[in-house]
């Protein structure tokens, strides 16, 4: 049992390994930014609401700003990061950048990492709330829209977002047949 | 945050003998600490037992894991196939983020989103009983008018459970003392009565460890209709799992359970009586509204929920009978 405000802990990330003496209250957001250093995970609202935390664990994404570091341990985290560089983006964040697809950019590794775990629920066949067919859900704008409804961008650089995701689902499609 | 003693349990029994509150997800409760609406003492980390699977049941049903996020649970293809209604009403709920995370049995579980319970500076009989209720006399316009009582108003946020209500699931548990429960969907929530702060029948300490579907309703037709104050992720004004199979003309099924409505999904027999035999119209739909909302009451600015709930519930079952 870890009690009250002790505990070492340790957290892969982005492929490297750390260690931290951390209060089991801290959030996973919290870990990143304010005892790691990686602080592209962005702050909005610390409620699930705004989705500017979003990160991939396991390969999912989730909010960090609602969840407690110390049950994710064992996971796989990768923040934005750990997706690219400026030396050598990730095909979303080259698409966020062709599209322009945002304004102050505060919002922005949050929408990203939420679009590439969103494609990567697409590829599974997962439908959403926009699914005509929930057996055989079909990918078009709308189905953008409704499956990034849970990040806000309050600059209001949604239809470049759309514009850049849709482009990336595209080059990810032809890469994959040309596989 | 108030500080707490952490623990992982390893297996469910273990969970229970160690007497705390169970995380899973924790897309909720860890919020309602945030702010200390809940101050928890001990937490007890039930995220990696063996609870994340769905299983075949030999009637034809489907045993679904606590453990089992929403994402998984709405993208199965036996849910889409057998329960379109339940996947409906999953992908209705909340962000794609936060379905990764949420669970089946948090789900259930999770807590009323009245402003005024979250508001520790505002007087909330679910959060301190006996302080009063602020949303009586406050903004009121997401809060019940069915089932309510003089000490509370809240609403049950949930859009999973007004599905599983309608599908009739039963819900099994674990007592601390180590004995297995089943628990009729139907007799698992509480009415807040005087005391709100108790939400279902669950003893101290119990554990969900799984939700039973029994065998779907062959040839019945799935619905779930959300209505909401934008598009998307959104909790609900009032929405609609229903489930109607017409045979012969008449109406042989009708499984109808609201969301927005009540402080629990809300589900009357004594609507679905009214339509089972008959042949659909308009005029048997708008009978089965005014049994629905017979006892109604608005607190003035949730009026609007009895008229929205009777173009609701007579537009489903137009839709779905026609």
């Amino acid at each position: 049992m870890l009690s009250r405000t002790e505990g070492a802990m340790h957290f892969t990330i982005n492929g490297m390994q750390y260690d931290a003496d951390i209060d089991v209250r801290t959030s996973l957001l919290d870990l990143l930014r304010e005892h790691l250093g990686l602080a592209g995970s962005k702050k909005g609202c610390d409620h699930g609401q705004c989705g500017a935390c979003t990160i991939l664990v396991n390969g999912r994404r989730i909010n960090a700003c609602l969840t407690l570091a110390v049950m994710h341990q064992d996971d796989e985290i990768v923040t934005i990061e750990g997706l690219g560089t400026i030396d050598d983006l990730h095909p979303m964040q080259a698409a966020f950048v062709q599209h322009d697809g945002y304004q102050c950019g505060y919002c922005t590794p949050g929408q990203i990492c939420s679009a590439v775990g969103m494609l990567d629920e697409v590829a599974r066949g997962w439908p959403s709330h926009a699914s005509a067919d929930l057996a055989r859900p079909i990918f078009d704008d709308d189905e953008i829209s409704e499956r990034m409804s849970g990040n806000l961008c309050r600059c209001s650089a949604y239809p470049n977002i759309v514009d850049a995701i849709r482009e990336a689902h595209a080059a990810s499609i032809e890469s994959e047949q040309a596989a | 945050m108030r500080a707490f003693d952490f623990t992982r349990a390893d297996s469910p029994q273990a969970a229970v003998a160690a007497g705390g509150r169970f995380i899973a997800g924790g897309t909720n409760l860890i919020d309602l600490m945030r702010l200390e609406v809940e101050t928890p003492e001990r937490l007890i980390d039930i995220s990696r037992l063996d609870l994340a699977r769905i299983e075949d049941r030999a009637d034809g049903g489907l045993t679904i894991g606590a453990l089992v996020p929403n994402s998984d649970l709405a993208a199965d293809r036996r849910v889409i196939e057998r329960y379109e209604v339940l996947s409906r009403a999953l992908l209705a709920g909340a962000s794609g983020q936060l379905r990764n995370k949420a669970t089946t049995g948090g789900n259930l579980l999770q807590r009323t989103r009245c402003y005024y319970f979250y508001d520790t500076a505002a007087s909330c009989n679910k959060r301190s009983p006996g302080a009063g209720c602020d949303a009586r006399g406050g903004f009121n316009r997401i809060h019940a008018v069915l089932g309510t009582s003089d000490d509370c108003i809240a609403t049950h946020p949930g859009d999973m459970p007004v599905a599983m209500q309608a599908l009739d699931a039963v819900i099994v548990t674990l007592t601390p003392g180590g004995a297995c429960r089943r628990l009729p969907i139907a007799d698992f929530y509480r009415l807040p009565g005087n005391t709100p702060q108790i939400e279902t029948v669950l003893e101290p300490g119990e554990l969900i460890t799984h939700v039973e579907l029994p065998p779907p309703v062959a040839g019945a037709r799935h619905l779930y209709r959300k209505v909401r104050d934008r598009a998307s992720y959104a909790f609900a004004l009032v929405s609609l799992a229903a489930l109607v199979k017409v045979t012969d003309g008449r109406i042989a099924h009708a499984a109808l359970a609201f969301g927005g409505l009540a402080p629990r999904p809300w589900r009357d027999p004594a609507v679905e009586a009214a339509l089972i035999g008959r042949e659909p119209s308009v005029e048997v739909f708008a009978a089965a509204a005014d049994i629905l909302l017979g006892e109604a009451r608005g607190s003035g600015h949730n009026d609007f929920k009895m008229p929205l709930a009777r173009r609701v519930l007579i537009a489903a079952l137009r839709d779905l009978t026609q």
